[in-house]
């Protein structure tokens, strides 16, 4: 069995194995990454790094790809919530 | 020399041309080396790129995991950016190995949680997600269906059903073909036993995803009939399609998509070469053949590439026969409702997008692809429904950190 990591997702431990990405947490936590513009929940579509559809709080930053990032000790990591930007509110 | 994307094309290039004495740096933006064919499980090492990862320590090549290039502000200097913040790299030559992704398209419900691709499905539980016990729905087209199937069956995914939108025709032909590559015969005689008492459907395809905000089921197209098959997952993918941004941001020529090279693997730009799925999607073999022909050829060592030429036409020819085998069929263009999202950055319906012209006035008219992935998961969409293609890449290729967009451009020291 390879080593174990305990992280929070929306403040809930999760536990993983050492070496897991944050997108793994998520899904294994049965957490949603983002809310998109519209409010729909999302979440990992391509696991690589290409969609940015896992965009997820980590450590309070925002924007931050779960599926390319791996799981620390401790981290806390939360469903990134609807952001209004500069380009939504002037449609 | 600066090779981008450590996948099997990438690895094979740095290796190559360190052993010939070239100071070489690899970049990707994963976490690990080994791109997405060989990406490790957590806690192990994949064995083929090991050999690999093995070569590049012992020829000093120095790696930067976790880096991804965003601009190039001045002649052979990029900008990268990490967890940490902006990286300046120099090159005088260039190896493009930047691979290929999924090609989604856009059915109702595909934005529903648990709907993913099929790569994608395989790479989360690579990446540590425990898939046992649940109930999988594999779809879309192409050779990585049934690896991805078998794969996840191994770690005890109950595979409900495997979808294929080509014919039983065409998969018959592409059979047929693999009579020429004994190895690839070998692979799929194996995938075949390894997925025995799995339902395999031809000419079958997704045509909507259902769940209020996680999936529960899939409804597929089948001989004229649906059928609505329950699912935690939809591992649905169709296909590849080249990461060619970079490439085209640093003005090499694209043919049909691709980034045309020469017989040493070298762009139109003079010291810029390309290998793997960049130049036509090949797969893992013709990968690593062309970055070590692009290795020797950097290292101005071509007259040793001649060997592994005679095998890039072989892999060549097979590669044309996966584009006709799983060519996409007419039906799919027709799978998306008025209020079927297909720019998933901005929200962007089939509805909003179908009344516009071209890809530009999409843009400027709904924003569509002008969100955090600038079009890579939209762009082949709206090429497959509406014949768009992107006008030009720029900078930014990737988004970036404001402070990183702002920083002085120093002199390129050439190192």
């Amino acid at each position: 069995m390879p080593e174990q990591v305990t992280l929070t997702v929306n403040g809930k431990p999760v536990v993983v194995p050492s070496g897991a990405t944050v997108a793994a947490a998520m899904a294994t936590a049965g957490a949603y990454c983002r809310d998109s513009v519209s409010g729909e929940r999302r979440t990992i579509l391509c696991a690589m790094g290409i969609c940015f559809e896992c965009r997820v709080e980590i450590e309070g930053k925002p924007h931050q790809r779960a599926c390319q990032i791996l799981c620390s000790p401790g981290m806390r990591v939360n469903t990134q919530p609807r952001i209004e930007t500069g380009a939504e509110s002037s449609r | 020399m600066l090779v981008v994307g450590g996948g099997p094309a990438g690895l094979a290039a740095a290796a190559t041309a360190a052993e010939h004495g070239v100071h070489v740096g690899v970049i990707d933006d994963n976490p690990n080396l080994g791109g997405q064919i060989w990406r490790a499980e957590t806690g192990a090492i994949n064995p083929e790129a090991q050999s690999w990862i093995a070569r590049l320590h012992a020829a000093r090549v120095e790696i930067l995991c976790g880096t991804r290039v965003f601009d190039q502000p001045a002649p052979k200097l990029f900008h990268a950016e990490t967890q940490d913040g902006l990286v300046e790299l120099g090159y005088q030559k260039l190896v493009l190995a930047t691979g290929a992704r999924e090609r989604f398209l856009p059915f109702p419900g595909w934005t529903i949680p648990n709907v993913m691709g099929a790569g994608a499905l395989q790479a989360l539980v690579k990446s540590g997600f425990a898939i046992e016990g649940k109930r999988v729905v594999v779809a879309g087209t192409g050779p990585l269906l049934l690896a991805v199937a078998a794969y996840l069956r191994k770690h005890g995914a109950e595979i409900a059903m495997i979808c294929e939108q080509a014919s039983l025709f065409s998969l018959a032909k592409f059979g047929f073909s693999l009579l020429w590559h004994g190895n690839k015969l070998a692979q799929a005689w194996s995938l075949r036993k390894e997925l025995s008492g799995v339902p395999f459907a031809a000419s079958s395809w997704p045509v909507s995803a259902e769940g209020k905000n996680i999936l529960n089921a899939v409804v597929i197209s089948r001989g004229q009939k649906f059928e609505k098959i329950e699912c935690d997952f939809l591992a649905c993918g169709f296909h590849l399609v080249p990461n060619t941004e970079l490439a085209a941001l640093l003005g090499c020529l694209l043919r049909e998509g691709f980034v045309e090279v020469d017989n040493n693997q070298q762009t139109s730009v003079p010291e810029i070469f390309c290998a793997g799925e960049p130049t036509g999607i090949g797969g893992v073999e013709l990968s690593v053949i062309e970055g070590q022909i692009a290795g020797h050829a950097a290292a101005k060592r071509d007259e040793l590439a001649t060997d592994l030429m005679r095998t890039r036409r072989k892999l060549l020819k097979f590669a044309a026969v996966l584009e006709r085998t799983f060519e996409l069929r007419a039906e799919l263009r027709e799978l998306a409702l008025e209020e079927t999202i297909i720019c998933r950055c901005e929200d962007v319906t089939y509805g909003q997008l179908k009344l516009e012209t071209s890809w530009r006035a999409a843009k400027l008219q709904t924003r569509c692809g002008m969100g955090p992935c600038q079009g890579r998961v939209c762009g082949p969409q709206t090429e497959f429904l509406f014949g768009w293609s992107p006008d030009s890449v720029r900078p930014p290729i990737f988004p970036a950190r404001v402070e990183s967009l702002g920083a002085s451009v120093s002199e390129p020291d050439g190192a």
